[in-house]
């Protein structure tokens, strides 16, 4: 053994640098914990309290919270490494993963870097360089154009030769960012310009290359591992059609529908690709898949992916582990033959959007979080715990949740019921939205392709719906006891704790209390006349139609649940008040129930909706427009913030005069902070 | 090491045999026929008691309140409702004030309504004008009931707060309302005894305060109004026409805006009732009051026996007998009561006991020694009459019995439950002995003696006085003479009749009596303790 180990100049790893944060980074951490590696945390100001600190052996504080001053500071990282006397880097996805730089770096300051050789994440990081290479190596790839020649006359004629539609895309573009699509000749021209210019922007350079569009494909990419002697495995192949913003959200493993002869072609494919690049680690090869199931080559990505778990799943394996051993010389744990497929996975990504506003990225505290059990078949990855805050500097996901089931429908059936048990107040998720979506009849079916959003929009955003009067009983009773266990403290602490007047009980002298209690139902004030029955049950009046509601809170493991009757029929949803909100989930789904908030509270002329001029998620402020003393309509822009590198304009809530600017520019905004003070105009209103 | 001993520690087996040996009561017979007769009955009383008072909960007429909910304002019992800690009970008085008092004339609760309840964890006496009942005016009864609502605050030292909305004296009974001692003007009398007493006053302006009227926020120790809604002015509008021909509008006369900005009468802008009733939540909460109790409280216990089975055991028939015993076992705490002297004076039973933790008992000069509110159960047909009764001295000793009563300072609780008559009604602390709270059942009666035994009195003289004139007296014109009399007894005696002249505070459901009694004991513990001097005891 120790020869070999010399033969190759790597050593054994006792103690690791996760380059990293969030869920990768406490991922990580586990399998090192499991394996006996000690494991070194950086954090950045706005990480300092991060579960990743906590769960690291020891952290180092590498800088501000803008990543390009901390967790993309190469000198930073590798300070800490030496500092602290870790053997090697592992960098997560993202960050420093793909960096060529950092590989040669590490490589020259003696310590592993956790990932392939410097040359293989070069290689395959230039688009034009990874298919002439793929091609070269007989893996199939899509009909294009990579050539150096980029004037727009040869940009045509090379499109023209693929046959349109064509996809216009940027050589070292990613995330959908520079790239286009071409439908004729006619919008080539627009197509291009406009490829271009957001190339330049994003990567600062506007070299295009030019590749047949395929309609609807399917993304099917395969997982593969390669060690230091030679050895490339594949683990199968991950679909991860469905996308928004060009960004993943569900993925499963295996691919649904894939016969196991397509299944080993693109495995032997991916194998094929990762060796004409001498791979080394895990990596992954994407494919595009039309209909009828040809594949083509797309790109490697020469890191640990986000959707690894599926894979993991399906195979028995821990891909943390093998990197490590990888790294640290070992050959690969299994051979080829050695690798079964079992059963079906998927993974859901939890972000922090908002997909009914064309799935913006958000931000802000996480109030409540309550997750389902994590078990062998249920894995919950993430970086944040109740309490975190999902900060605007970084990535919105929130957590991974990953399934196995023995089949698909298996699989299917348990990620759903998962996602159900996954509740979050504070900040707008997709929860809802991943529930619609792998409900979907043609998301079960497996009919799966990179259009899946658009093309069934209107059944994944159904209009909203009101919630059943039921479930308004259980949010006014869920109400009512809180004020019950208020009054219940506020008794315990005073002089005459035993007085029947210190009582919620709303007793009456020969007659039943009736009290109105006013809900809010996004814009709908919903009026429920609350009548408190001498045995101490409440009856509820709606629209015409009585509930009789009886129930008590019970506290389990810092989660409050409603055991309540309505009309006899039991039940227990789990309930989050906050001060004006009452939040339920259930199996039969969540919803939110506002506490309108008194006019003398809310402050005067406050009117209907709560989205004023507030920020919409913290954010910069890049531009103000407007100066106290102006006076503005609705709709007039008042800023222009930027958060989650996108522009938000704010507009006027209402006519009036502004009296104060709260903000000026280049400072930080919270969500939902006032932006300015904007006084109505004085009208005769009554 | 530790051994295992027989029996238990000393402290704990005697809790142990103390909390065993006093409980009190049985199970009835809840088949027998007596009970069940008697239960029906009680059941369709009550069901009428809460009939009626569901009516009355209502206030005026439909078409009263549509127009008052139409600008805006909260009814007088919503008010409450919100000014109340969320939740928290509110023992109401005197529901049936007025109840078919003014013929034709419907005045539901007497037009105002009074109670006890708690605003920001203090107790407190409401008193809340109802304008959908005759604009709020107030009627004699009106009058009297907001007066005894003072009283009571005076009496338990409770916090007053007034939600204003009336229009003054109802002019067409102003020679009943204004101008005697117990009359309108008694009403800012007491509160500025009541504030010199250091018991707060607060107003609270949420419709008219028109001319006396204006002395309630006036007078208070703060107060609030609600903008182009509360209006204080000494002359309305069509009086200052009439007197000085100045036209203008209420608002500009004695709204918000001036009493809060120029006049300095109001204290707090409220932009609506609600608003008005949150800030005087806060008003209370800035008394820095604390309920400072001088008695000892136990953690309270629910009778061992169901409410409702009072029913059952007293019915509404007054002529029958029931053991007292059973009431008090329904209405105590754990059913435990520590009977005193219980083989002497079979017809009177005394003892200790707790409702909702706090003491209460029957025994007079012992109490006022202890400091230990007395609650009187009054079943009594009187004291007894006859030859060997009078030369036993019942005079003297029904005297000692009514001195002791009148001068006992300690908190004193009054519930009818059955007969109050003549003296019995004096010396089981009746209205006139100035209890801190008198409620009825509904099956209570109240008189000087039974309507049978005037009749037959009245009847007798009739009698006598026709044989003297050597006239007949049939038995036919007998009955026919004592008919009505009974009739008028039996409808004097009413409960209905007693509460609508507030000789009582209410009458309450008798499953209700022990939260009734938990609420005043809490409510009368307010005060201080006062001690106790009696007067000449004639031995």
């Amino acid at each position: 053994g120790l020869v070999r180990y010399a033969s190759v100049g790597r050593g054994r790893i006792e103690k690791v640098l996760i380059a990293n944060r969030g869920e990768i980074a406490c991922r990580v951490m586990r399998t090192a914990k499991k394996m006996g590696v000690r494991s070194v945390a950086v954090y950045s100001e706005a990480d300092r309290h991060a579960m990743h600190v906590a769960m690291a052996d020891e952290a180092y504080h590498i800088g501000p919270a803008a990543s390009q001053q901390s967790y993309l500071s190469m000198e930073k990282v590798m300070d800490v490494a030496k500092k602290s006397g870790a053997q090697a880097i592992h960098p997560g996805y993202g960050f420093l993963s793909e960096n060529t730089e950092f590989a040669e770096l590490c490589k020259q300051e003696g310590i592993i870097f956790i990932g392939p050789p410097s040359s293989a994440i070069r290689d395959m990081g230039i688009k034009s360089t990874s298919k002439h290479i793929m091609s070269a190596a007989g893996v199939p790839i899509v009909e294009g154009y990579h050539g150096e020649d980029q004037s727009d006359e040869r940009l045509q004629a090379e499109s023209a030769r693929i046959g349109y539609p064509v996809m216009i895309k940027a050589v070292r573009g990613g995330g959908g960012k520079g790239m286009r699509i071409a439908h004729s000749e006619a919008d080539f021209h627009e197509q291009l310009e406009s490829a271009r210019r957001e190339a330049r922007k994003s990567f600062n350079d506007d070299v295009m290359l030019v590749e047949k569009f395929v309609e609807n494909p399917r993304h099917v990419e395969v997982q593969v591992f390669g060690d230091q002697h030679g050895n490339v495995v594949y683990l199968f192949e991950r679909d991860c059609s469905v996308q928004r913003r060009h960004q993943k959200i569900i993925e499963e493993a295996p691919g649904p529908g894939i016969s196991p002869e397509v299944r080993r072609k693109l495995g032997e494919a991916a194998v094929q690709a990762a060796k004409a690049v001498n791979y080394v680690g895990a990596g992954t090869v994407e494919f595009i898949m039309d209909a009828q199931h040809n594949f083509y080559f797309m790109e490697m990505n020469t890191r640990l992916q986000v959707e690894h778990p599926v894979s993991e799943m399906i195979t028995g394996t821990d891909l943390v582990e093998w990197q490590l051993r990888v790294a640290a010389g070992e050959e690969l744990p299994l051979s080829q033959g050695e690798i079964e497929l079992s059963g079906h996975a998927f993974e859901a990504r939890i972000y922090a959007e908002d997909p009914n506003n064309d799935f913006m990225p958000g931000a802000g505290p996480l109030l409540h979080l309550s997750t389902p059990q994590g078990d062998e078949c249920t894995r919950i990855e993430t970086g944040v715990r109740q309490g975190d805050e999902v900060s605007a500097h970084y990535d919105p996901m929130i957590a991974k949740l990953v399934v196995w089931g023995e089949d698909r429908s298996a699989a299917l059936k348990k990620l759903r019921y998962c996602l159900r048990q996954y509740n979050i107040v504070g900040l707008n998720t997709n929860i809802d939205f991943l529930l619609s979506l792998s409900g979907h009849p043609e998301f079960e079916a497996g009919n799966v392709h990179t259009s899946f959003i658009p093309l069934h929009h209107a059944q994944l955003f159904p209009p909203a719906q009101d919630p059943p009067r039921e479930l308004l009983c259980q949010a006014a009773l869920g109400l009512l006891l809180r004020e019950r266990d208020n009054t219940r403290a506020y008794r315990a602490q005073s002089n005459d704790q035993y007085s029947p007047f210190a009582s919620s009980n709303g007793r009456r002298v020969n007659v039943l209390y009736t009290r109105n209690l006013a809900l809010q139902l996004g814009e709908k004030k919903v009026d429920v006349a609350v009548t408190y029955c001498p045995d101490g049950t409440y009856s509820m009046e709606m629209g015409g139609e009585v509930f009789q509601v009886s129930g008590e809170l019970e506290e389990e493991e810092g989660t409050s649940y409603l055991r309540c009757s309505v009309n006899g029929v039991l039940s227990r949803p789990k309930l989050v008040m906050l001060d004006n909100t009452v939040h339920l989930f259930s199996m039969e789904g969540s919803a939110e129930v506002g506490v309108p908030v008194p006019k003398f509270l809310a402050g005067v002329g406050s009117s209907g909706a709560q989205g004023g001029a507030v920020a919409p998620m913290t954010g910069t402020i890049e531009k103000v427009l407007v100066k106290a003393g102006d006076k503005v309509q609705v709709g007039d822009a008042l800023m222009v913030m930027n958060a989650m590198k996108m522009e938000h304009t704010i507009r006027a809530p209402k006519a009036g005069v502004i009296k104060k600017v709260f903000f000026k520019e280049g400072s930080q905004a919270n969500r939902h902070a006032a932006l300015v003070e904007l006084e109505e105009e004085e009208t005769n209103e009554e | 090491l530790l051994r295992c001993t027989r029996g238990v520690p000393a402290t704990l087996s005697r809790l142990y045999h103390g909390d065993r040996v006093a409980t009190l009561g049985s199970q009835p017979d809840a088949q027998s026929s007596l009970y069940q007769e008697n239960y029906e009955r009680m059941e369709t009383i009550i069901k009428e008691l809460k009939d009626r008072a569901e009516k009355i909960k209502l206030g005026g007429g439909e078409k009263a309140r549509k127009l008052h909910t139409s600008r805006g304002k909260l009814l007088p019992r919503e008010r409450i409702d919100r000014l109340l800690d969320p939740g928290s009970p509110f023992l109401e008085f005197s529901q049936f004030a007025a109840y078919q008092l003014y013929g034709k004339e419907e005045v539901p609760a007497g037009g105002i309504i009074t109670g006890i309840g708690r605003v920001s964890g203090v107790e407190c006496v409401i008193v809340a004008n109802d304008a959908t009942v005759k604009g709020g005016t107030y009627y004699p009864v009106t009058v009297k009931k907001h007066l005894r609502a003072q009283e009571i605050a005076q009496q338990n030292h409770l916090p007053c707060i007034y939600l204003v909305d009336s229009g003054g004296a109802n002019l067409p009974r102003q020679a009943d309302v204004f101008p005697d001692r117990d009359h309108f003007g008694r009403i800012f009398f007491n509160q500025a005894r009541l504030s010199s007493e250091g018991i707060a006053q607060i107003a609270v302006v949420m419709g008219s305060c028109t001319a006396g009227g204006a002395y309630v926020p006036a007078m208070a120790d703060e107060s609030i109004i609600v903008r182009k809604q509360g209006t204080i002015f000494l002359g309305g509008p069509p009086l200052v026409k009439a007197a000085t021909g100045e036209e203008v509008s209420a608002e500009d006369l004695g709204g918000a805006d001036l009493h809060c900005r120029q006049s300095g009468v109001t204290d707090h802008y409220a932009l609506d009732d609600s608003h008005a009733l949150h800030l005087a939540r806060k008003a209370v909460r800035n008394l820095n009051y604390q309920k400072k109790l001088d008695v000892t409280v136990e953690p309270p216990e629910a009778p061992l026996f169901p409410a409702d089975e009072l029913y059952g055991i007293v019915g509404d028939n007054l002529k029958r007998n029931f053991d007292i015993r059973e009431v008090i076992a329904r209405i105590v705490d754990g059913s435990k009561f520590d009977e005193f002297k219980a083989f002497y004076g079979d017809t009177l039973v005394t003892g200790f006991a707790r409702i909702f933790g706090y003491p209460g008992t029957h025994f007079i000069e012992l109490c006022c020694q202890r400091n230990i509110p007395l609650l009187f159960l009054q079943n009594i047909t009187g004291f007894m009459v006859g030859r060997e009764y009078e030369a036993g001295g019942i005079a003297k000793d029904g005297a000692k019995m009514v001195t002791a009563v009148a001068c006992a300072n300690v908190p004193k609780l009054t519930v009818i439950v059955g007969g109050s008559y003549g003296a019995g009604n004096y010396g089981m602390c009746g209205r006139a002995y100035s209890p801190r709270f008198l409620y009825m059942w509904p099956n209570a009666r109240i008189s000087v003696m039974g309507g049978e035994q005037a009749a037959t009195v009245l009847a007798t003289i009739t009698k006598d006085q026709k044989a003297r004139e050597g006239k007949e007296f049939t038995p036919e014109q007998e009955a026919a003479m004592k008919e009505p009399i009974v009739r008028r007894f039996e409808e004097e005696g009413s409960p209905y009749f007693s509460s609508a002249r507030l000789w009582d505070d209410g009458i309450i459901d008798p499953a209700d009596t022990r939260l009734v009694l938990g609420l005043s004991l809490s409510a009368a513990l307010n005060a201080p303790t006062q001690r106790t001097r009696f007067g000449i005891f004639r031995m």
